[in-house]
């Protein structure tokens, strides 16, 4: 239960506040026209797979990120190919964020032999590491370490590249964030912990479940720089990024970014007014106040109204290119099912054993 | 009464009859995580014994052993076999050792309940039973209820013995509907195997999930003219097997379905002890193990289906050694 002294979020958690158009004075409109793109490409992915959901077509578990979008992209903008990204079971953001091409996943939740993980994993289980999307897997906190052990292996390659760690609110109630954090701070370590607090774990909100909500507290407590920002906003998320990533890539330490967003749909499946079985009764009327996308629209069009042709080219765009994607998805095979067995071993030779 | 409210009549009676009973774990208070077996059960009694938490599987397990070993009757909750994984230091390197280890007279009152729940395209970590894997360990008693009637007085008997159990549901049983006589108290030390049908041909081995197919198979089979005898495991560890020894001294044929990797499981150990009691000449045609491929469960809807054993498939390897004379 929650503390009453305890003083954390402040107005970050409420959905009243922070509906202002995002301000985007100062930034190249290329830039911002393809933070809007990434946006827009995240929400309508999944809106087209919750309808697929609905209709019966998609059967895997999804779960929804509508609302949260500007996390992954204004992190994912700061990012390159070569750094090493882990996710969790709602990471579709983080994939597409990423470049990676939408009809991977798209097949990929369609079950096809096409799809990012040739159809083994389903929504769970995302890959694209040629995008720097190394695995996004649905037992929870289970890649904060691991993302911690890309940092190690980054590290000792003597470059500059840093680790990702997506996570949620819920995440951070498992002993191994705790480690983790230790962990690479103590190792000094590049890695980026994102937490994404949108407030809920599955049907608990976090109220009921921390004295504090807000998760920066455990930065802190491990000696770890941090920065809290309002994750409904890419242009405060991505500047944020950009100090954090400047410290992590330099210094080889770690670092948590918390950002505090809102997940639109129930936890798990395409609708908004059930969540986990039973009927919804939180303030998302409000949060949808607090869209990201909507947000950044308005920003970009108070600084130049003639934007608008650019941002409805950027929604056409995406829709053609998700409609190509599925039409291609669609025709997809199902994975051989010689695969079930031949997938479970490597076939590849340790070409580096002896030295 | 179907099974899934055969579980919830079991914890209905537990919590009312014994103070003592607490529940803890994940998603208590959501249809979504344990189905129907708790619903409302903490507005009736409240919401300080019956404990949703926060994600911390390590801590909630450890927390029930604390409170074993301090005068409760926990029972750990985990909405997947899966998630309990997070947990095993506290289930095999304490709870299974406590009593032994400090000389056999701190026994720990708790029980570890865990979810099969799979199928749905959910893939390689939403799919576990892990059956064999707890079994493997002394010091932990573990049920796998099949029938309505056991998932409700297997969780009595579990909650009611003075030794950690792990006691694991299955959410593919949990509109299976048979009678149900009221709850009562039963000590678990008592409870082994059963057969749940007699019959004279195969003697057909099954636990929780696959027990439900081994029955639609022998009524099919029957159809064939076939007698099959159904054992029900129920209990793997202690482990009995002289109920199923004495089945195969009469029908000298052998399988087992088990709903889990084959290798190292239940089957295996139930193929040797029938040996051990039997001696090697005790089956007439070799016997047969049902299980998973030695493979994580695939999502693509094509492979998940031919993943998981069918009755038909049970009544194919039935004919195929009924062929042996
Ligand atoms: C180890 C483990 N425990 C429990 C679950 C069930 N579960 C799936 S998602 C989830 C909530 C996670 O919340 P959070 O980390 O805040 O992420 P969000 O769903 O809000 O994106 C839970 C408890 C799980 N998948 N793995």
């Amino acid at each position: 239960m929650r503390d009453p002294e305890y003083e954390g979020l402040g107005t970050l958690r409420s959905p009243e506040e922070h509906r202002t158009p995002v301000v985007t004075t100062g930034f190249d409109e290329q830039l911002l026209l393809r933070w809007h793109r990434a946006m827009v490409l995240i929400r309508r992915a999944e809106e087209v797979i919750a309808e697929m959901i609905e209709s019966g077509e998609v059967r895997c578990p999804c779960h929804l990120g509508i609302g949260q979008e500007a996390v992954a992209v204004g992190v994912a903008s700061e990012l390159t190919s070569s750094d090493r990204c882990f996710g969790a079971h709602r990471s579709h953001s983080h994939y597409l964020a990423l470049g990676a091409p939408v009809e991977g996943l798209l097949a990929e939740v369609l079950g096809r032999s096409t799809g990012c993980s040739g159809g083994f994993g389903g929504s769970m289980h995302l890959k694209a590491p040629e995008f720097g999307l190394v695995g996004t897997v649905p037992i929870v906190g289970a890649t904060i370490p691991i993302a911690v052990g890309a940092a190690l292996a980054l590290k000792l390659d003597g470059g500059n590249f840093v680790a990702v760690s997506f996570l949620g609110d819920g995440a951070t109630e498992e002993g191994v964030f705790h480690e983790s954090l230790n962990l690479a701070a103590s190792m000094r370590l590049p890695v980026l912990f994102v937490i994404e607090n949108n407030l809920y774990a599955s049907h608990l909100h976090i109220d009921y479940r921390q004295p504090g909500d807000a998760l920066v507290r455990y930065a802190d407590a491990h000696h770890v720089v941090r920065e809290l920002v309002d994750g409904n906003n890419v242009v405060e998320v991505a500047q944020a990024t950009k100090r954090l990533l400047a410290t992590v890539r330099s210094e080889r330490r770690p670092a948590v970014l918390e950002a505090v967003t809102y997940r639109w749909r129930g936890h798990v499946g395409h609708r908004e007014d059930v969540d986990v079985g039973v009927e919804r009764r939180d303030n998302l009327p409000s949060w949808k106040q607090r869209d990201p996308i909507a947000r950044l629209e308005q920003g970009m069009l108070s600084l130049n109204p003639q934007i608008e042709n650019q941002l409805a080219k950027n929604r056409s765009e995406v829709d053609l290119e998700i409609i190509e994607a599925l039409s291609r998805a669609r025709a997809a095979p199902y994975p051989n099912e010689s695969a079930v067995i031949a997938s479970v071993y490597s076939t590849s030779v340790n070409s580096k054993g002896s030295v | 009464m179907e099974y899934g409210e055969a579980i919830r009549t079991g914890f209905h009676y537990l919590l009312e009859s014994d103070r003592s009973v607490i529940v803890i774990g994940q998603g208590l208070w959501s249809p979504w995580y344990v189905g129907d077996t708790m619903r409302d059960l903490e507005k009736e009694f409240g919401t300080d014994r019956v404990i949703d938490t926060p994600v911390s599987e390590l801590a909630c397990t450890g927390a029930g052993v604390g409170a074993a070993l301090c005068g409760y009757r926990p029972i750990v909750t985990h909405p997947r076999v899966d998630f309990a994984l997070l947990a095993t230091d506290q289930m095999v390197n304490q709870a299974a050792k406590w009593n032994s280890m400090f000389g056999g007279t701190s026994p720990v009152p708790v029980v570890f309940r865990m979810i099969v729940n799979r199928g749905g395209e959910q893939g390689a970590q939403h799919s576990q039973s892990l059956y064999s894997w707890f079994a493997h360990i002394p010091g932990l008693r573990v049920v796998v209820p099949a029938t309505p009637q056991d998932a409700q007085d297997l969780l009595v008997a579990a909650t009611l013995s003075d030794d950690p159990v792990v006691y694991i549901d299955d959410r593919w049983l949990y509109d299976w509907d048979q009678a149900v006589t009221a709850p009562r108290a039963i000590n678990l030390a008592s409870q082994g195997p059963l057969v749940l049908r007699h019959g004279t041909d195969i003697t057909l081995v099954g636990l929780s999930w696959t027990t439900r197919l081994l029955m639609d198979a022998a009524n099919l089979l029957q159809t064939e003219g076939l007698s099959c005898e159904v054992v029900d495991l129920r209990v793997i560890n202690p482990f009995d097997a002289s109920v199923v020894a004495q089945s195969v001294s009469k029908t000298k044929r052998l399988l087992v379905a088990e709903g889990d990797w084959v290798t190292c499981g239940v089957g295996a150990e139930v193929i040797t002890r029938v040996i051990e009691e039997l001696g090697p000449h005790a089956l007439s045609v070799a016997p047969k193990r049902v299980g998973l491929v030695d493979a994580p469960a695939p999502t693509s809807k094509p492979l998940e289906n031919n993943y998981y054993p069918k009755v038909q498939d049970i009544v194919k390897h039935v004919n195929e050694m009924m062929k042996w004379q």
